[in-house]
């Protein structure tokens, strides 16, 4: 498959129920060909507009472009979208190879031909052997492949993945995750990834799109909105991040920017409140003096070397320029 | 010691089982056992003898009427069936689809269950000064000029057993299918149309096929209670037609308690017979 150069652009796109905003008119043009996560707490509105992007949910105001044409109108099909449902949705009545097989059913696409189309896309997720199950006898990791393969085979130009990972247990999450990011790559097309877990979406996303109240608080590259989070909001979110209050003024600092020093002898004054072994690293939990809780992130090393106790009073230092000044 | 425990564990479980058990064996079993066993006794036009012999079914399979009142009862069934699950599948495809609020959902499907708040005779019964002669149906159509003179066919005839079958058990055909429907996730008929399907084909290709074991369920209970009537062929025929259930109650008033039974031990015979054939198509199992 050739990577086609697709774009998805989102135009003051607003959607109301009744007198409630969930989603308010937020505009966003995503980067071609990209894995995009729209992250955001529950509630924020980012499943409601991947709802609106795919057509499941008509849209109150605004517009949805994908290769510059308003698709806003056009039922979920004719979109260039396809959707994978956070339960998977697969029918629980067919074969594995004929959920595959559906869309091009519909279309009156013959027997033979798409059980060929259904047999190559299990190829790419690599489960061409169990093509004759029922989607009951599979894992809950192979069910996700099965319906990627589903909607992968329609040929979208950009493909809709709300909350895909969340059903499988952790270590599965994170093989899933590899092959996601490794299905886009290949395809090359534009993937929209709803999740409200930031490390899932730090660890795929060329670009994060974070969400609160029905609207964009911050969109970047994972690597610039984490190093240099807008607002309070997105620096908490994001985690590893304090938010501190100095001067009159607000910056985020990273925990693992910071480091324990004598009393008297750092910029803040603090009192320790807890300690929390994590393996490689240990975090250091402490409250200033003007009652901020502030977090710190030690290499396991750094802590061991000289050891910290709940209730010690403890000196915060860290290099000016690690100071990140945040909006209001 | 430890085969004691268990003994005494199982006598535990069997004590535990035995309420159901008693009611089974006295209320199902036994009664079933009786007909059996009668089914095979002798009987004059003044007396029963106990006796094992099987002269009772050898007239039944022997008489043409037999044969002639099977039909019309299977007769009944096949076309109540068929109106019943036309009506009971729309209906609970609306509730289930439509109707998008749970309020309205509930509120609409106890409208449907309130005609069963009055016994079936008299439902039955209220359809005579509809469909009579001069009945309303008569009188309306004759005054917009659509007939000249009465329809006859309205009452006493199979338009009008079939008619009233359909009125008293299309709801024994909703609850079950709206049941499996409600149990169809939303994000299914999303993912079909996702897929490029149209209200059609996700009617014919999702919804159908996983409303199955509703309909199964709906479609026994249906031709149980059909094939098992006496009562509406009777009123609704004015005791013009037959069906099975109408030979065994004739049999009863006539004290042919011998008769009676192997007519029903037979009819018994045949229902379990379609129920089986009908379990193979689909499983129930999950849906109970």
């Amino acid at each position: 498959m050739s990577a086609r150069q697709t774009e998805l652009e989102l135009v003051q796109v607003t959607k109301r129920y009744g007198t409630t905003v969930a989603v308010d008119a937020i505009s966003h043009r995503f980067q071609p060909s990209s894995y995009a996560c729209l992250l955001g707490p529950s509630g924020c509105g980012k499943s409601s507009t991947l709802r609106m992007i795919a057509g499941h949910e008509s849209v109150s105001e605004g517009a949805i472009l994908i290769s510059k044409r308003d698709v806003s109108t056009r039922p979920p099909a004719r979109r260039g979208t396809a959707m994978m449902f956070q339960n998977y949705a697969l029918f629980p009545h067919l074969s594995v190879a004929d959920n595959v097989a559906f869309s091009l059913r519909m279309k009156g696409v013959d027997k033979s031909q798409r059980m060929t189309a259904a047999g190559e896309m299990l190829e790419l997720v690599d489960l061409a052997h169990l093509s004759d199950r029922l989607p009951d006898q599979l894992s809950g990791g192979q069910q996700q492949r099965v319906a990627l393969a589903r909607a992968l085979i329609t040929r979208p130009q950009v493909l809709l993945l709300d909350e895909p990972l969340s059903a499988l247990d952790p270590f599965l999450r994170i093989r899933m995750r590899t092959e996601l990011k490794r299905l886009q790559r290949e395809l090359g097309i534009t993937f929209v990834h709803v999740t409200h877990g930031q490390d899932e979406a730090l660890a795929l996303a060329d670009e994060i799109v974070v969400m609160n109240n029905a609207g964009i608080e911050q969109a970047g590259s994972a690597r610039s909105v984490f190093e240099r989070p807008d607002t309070a909001f997105v620096a908490r979110f994001l985690g590893s991040h304090n938010v501190v209050q100095l001067d009159g003024e607000v910056f985020a600092l990273r925990a693992d920017a910071l480091t324990l020093c004598a009393p008297g002898a750092g910029h803040l004054e603090a009192n320790i409140t807890n300690v929390e072994y994590q393996g490689t690293h240990v975090s250091v939990t402490t409250r200033t003096y003007d009652n901020q809780e502030i977090s710190v992130l030690l290499s396991d090393r750094d802590f061991f070397a000289h050891s910290a106790n709940p209730g010690e009073p403890v000196g915060l230092s860290w290099a000016q320029e690690t100071l990140h000044r945040l909006q209001g | 010691m430890g085969l004691s425990a268990r003994n005494q564990g199982s006598l535990k479980s069997w004590a535990m089982l035995s309420p159901l058990v008693i009611v089974m064996v006295v209320f199902l079993i036994l009664p079933i056992a009786m007909i059996v066993t009668v089914s095979f006794w002798q009987a004059t036009e003044w007396s029963i003898i106990p006796a094992f012999v099987f002269e009772n079914y050898a007239f039944l399979f022997g008489s043409p009427v037999t044969y002639k009142v099977f039909v019309n009862t299977f007769k009944y069934a096949l076309i109540t069936w068929a109106c019943t699950l036309l009506i009971g599948f729309s209906v609970a495809y609306f509730l289930a689809f439509h109707v998008r609020s749970m309020r309205w959902q509930i509120t609409l499907f106890l409208l449907c269950t309130i005609p069963f708040w009055t016994s079936n005779i008299i439902r039955m019964i209220s359809w005579i000064p509809f469909l009579g002669r001069n009945g309303i149906a008569n009188s309306v159509l004759m005054s917009w000029g659509v007939i000249d003179a009465p329809l006859d066919w309205l009452l006493f005839s199979d338009f009008a057993v079939i008619l009233a079958f359909v009125h008293l058990y299309t709801l024994f055909m909703v609850v079950p299918i709206f049941n499996t429907m409600m149990r169809i996730e939303p994000s299914l008929i999303e993912a079909a149309r996702d897929g490029g399907a149209n209200g059609l084909q996700i009617l014919w290709h999702v919804i159908i096929p996983l409303t199955k074991p509703g309909i199964m369920i709906g479609t026994i209970f249906v031709l149980t209670l059909v094939m098992g009537d006496f009562i509406t062929v009777r009123f609704m025929s004015g005791s013009q037609s037959a069906n099975v259930g109408r030979l065994i109650s004739n049999d009863i008033a006539l004290l042919q308690y011998p008769s009676a039974a192997a007519t029903a031990v037979v009819l018994l015979g045949t229902v379990l017979l379609m129920i089986s054939i009908l379990l193979r198509f689909v499983d129930i199992r999950k849906e109970l």
